[in-house]
């Protein structure tokens, strides 16, 4: 058994569930094509997940803050990119990719810029008086979630708001009999890259080291001289961008929104924090792949449980690992 | 002039009181040694020189400069290192990150370097390793190391002997007689004999109160007091 487990280990641990959970699927769901589509959206909605949770657990990680409105900028990022897409709608219909291209850029920018701007005002009045203050924390941000939800419903009304995608996104790779959505390769080659990027900041530069370190000790890396506080704002920023481009994302993904959008999200957010381990972008990623890939197989194989199928996973995990699957804390 | 002024300090956690009057003089140079029972206030007063835990009111002035209700950050940026009894060890880093981390521009300087390993040789030993695998003793080595890599005037170290074997506290007695010869050491201690071998000067806290100072010398002869205060003997 020793032995069995070591072998798992050497070969990737835990980084190797979703690998486990697709070679399952593929024998329950019998039909390759089918197994591809799903694999290929769960993938892609795992890389989305991922952009909107990972800021998150770095604020959790970091300053042990609960911002249960977190997803609020899920929603404004997704309805700030609607809103600018809307008004490019002349440069996604035309045949020129350059043109679609540079919508979506400029959509997704928009969102980022008011994650950014929005989460620089969050952290400074909303979060900053009730640090240290777990049941202050909840309350406060929950109800922050729920007004937030309703600036969304005065500015942009309570009907559905269907989000145009630039013409070069619309469409499927076809491959043999296997139809790829190719919006879906796009969200996934984007999350992925922005993993990247972000385990190329955590890892390679000292503000990164001093993140990490953080949320091992707060309190140890200001006895070193850094103010974290500091640092913090900057994560914070950072994290709010990412929710926003996530829902940027989100909003093409799903194309019709409501502002109903980010309660609806919150849940798989924390969930994916939550078993991904705390502080981790490494757990995070792995956390958002297993959640879009157990959605995903679940809904096909057994429709009426796909709504409890992601608790079901964080249950099982956390009876296995009460601290996540990769916590940043050894 | 003093290194280190406390005068009058109070501090409170939450709403219980546990400094009442805590008024210290620590010279330059040496180790000063402050001692106690359990629950008196010695890891309160170290907490509280370093911005950790906000003394009010009460006033805290190294080199004559008061660094009252500072932030922590700005504090260790005076020159005040600080070793927690936990030791504060970033565990899922690996040992140079751990000391990179303590320096000011992420960069080390040779010579101190240097001296870090010959003073620790088994951090040398383990330097990509990361730092939840050390052993105890190595662990408060190189929380010990991160205080020293950059000039210091001050380190404030917490019960560094709790729970380490007989030859490691040798060890780190000796490390810490080469230190005392350039930075001066505020050690707060449980363990008598660990502490006599080290202390040129000390002080006793008994609830929150300073109810001793003087010379480490004469307090080690007069078996009394040891016993009244510390119950030793």
């Amino acid at each position: 058994m020793d032995k069995l487990v070591n072998t798992i280990e050497r070969l990737g641990g835990v980084n190797l569930l979703p690998v486990a959970l697709a070679a399952v699927a593929f024998v329950l769901i019998g039909a390759p094509s089918s197994w591809v589509t799903l694999t290929v959206a769960g993938l892609a909605m795992g890389m989305m997940i991922f952009l909107m949770a990972s800021g998150l657990s770095l604020v959790f990680g970091l300053m042990n803050v609960l911002n249960f409105g977190h997803s609020a900028f899920v929603s404004f990022g997704a309805f700030v990119a609607a809103s600018v897409l809307a008004g490019l709608s002349g440069w996604l219909s035309g045949d020129s990719i350059m043109l679609g291209a540079l919508a979506l850029f400029l959509a997704v920018a928009a969102a980022m810029l008011f994650g950014l701007v929005a989460g620089w005002f969050f952290e400074t009045v909303i979060i900053r008086p009730v640090y240290e203050d777990h049941l202050r924390q909840i309350l406060i941000t929950m109800g922050a979630l729920i007004v937030a939800e309703q600036i969304i419903l005065a500015v942009w009304g309570g009907t559905p708001m269907s989000v145009p995608r630039p013409g070069f996104l619309e469409g499927a790779l076809i491959i043999g009999d296997v139809a790829i959505e190719t919006y879906r390769i796009f969200a996934f080659v984007l999350g992925l890259a922005v993993y990247i990027a972000l385990y190329a900041v955590l890892n390679g530069t000292r503000i990164g080291l001093l993140i990490r370190a953080g949320v091992e000790s707060r309190e140890m890396v200001e006895a070193l001289g850094f103010r974290i506080d500091r640092l913090f704002i900057g994560v914070f920023m950072l994290g709010s961008a990412l929710a926003a481009m996530g829902g940027a994302m989100w909003a093409g993904y799903v194309t019709l929104i409501s502002p109903a959008l980010g309660g609806e999200i919150m849940i798989i957010v924390f969930i994916v924090v939550i078993i991904g381990g705390l502080g981790s972008i490494e757990g995070t990623l792995l956390g958002a792949i297993m959640v879009g890939l157990v959605g995903n197989y679940v809904g096909f194989l057994a429709p009426k449980l796909a709504l409890a199928s992601n608790m079901i996973l964080m249950m099982a995990i956390l009876m296995w690992r009460p601290s996540g699957l990769r916590p940043a804390i050894k | 002039m003093s290194l280190l002024s406390i005068s009058a300090m109070r501090t409170s956690i939450g709403q219980y009181a546990i400094l009442h009057d805590i008024t210290l003089e620590v010279p330059e140079g040496g180790v000063f040694v402050l001692l106690g029972r359990n629950g008196a206030g010695k890891t309160t007063t170290l907490r509280s020189i370093m911005g950790l835990w906000r003394p009010s009111p009460g006033s805290i002035r190294l080199r004559g400069q008061d660094i009252t209700g500072l932030h922590t950050a700005d504090i260790a940026r005076k020159g005040i290192a600080y070793v927690p009894e936990n030791m504060g060890i970033f565990g899922g880093r690996t040992v140079a990150e751990n000391m990179v981390l303590a320096t000011r521009k992420g960069q080390f300087d040779a010579t101190r370097l240097k001296r870090v390993h010959s003073l620790f040789p088994a951090l040398e030993q383990f330097w990509t390793k990361q730092a939840w695998s050390l052993s105890g003793g190595q662990k408060q080595m190189l929380s010990v190391a991160r205080a020293i890599i950059e000039p210091r005037d001050l380190i404030l170290i917490d019960e560094p002997t709790k729970g380490l074997a007989p030859a490691i506290v040798d060890a780190m007695a000796e490390a810490f007689r080469e230190i005392a010869e350039t930075t001066t050491i505020l050690l707060v201690e449980q363990n008598f004999n660990f502490a006599r071998s080290l202390g040129r000067d000390m002080a006793v806290i008994e609830d929150g109160r300073i109810a001793h100072a003087g010379r480490m010398d004469a307090f080690a002869a007069d078996t009394g007091l040891q016993d009244r205060l510390l119950g030793l003997s």
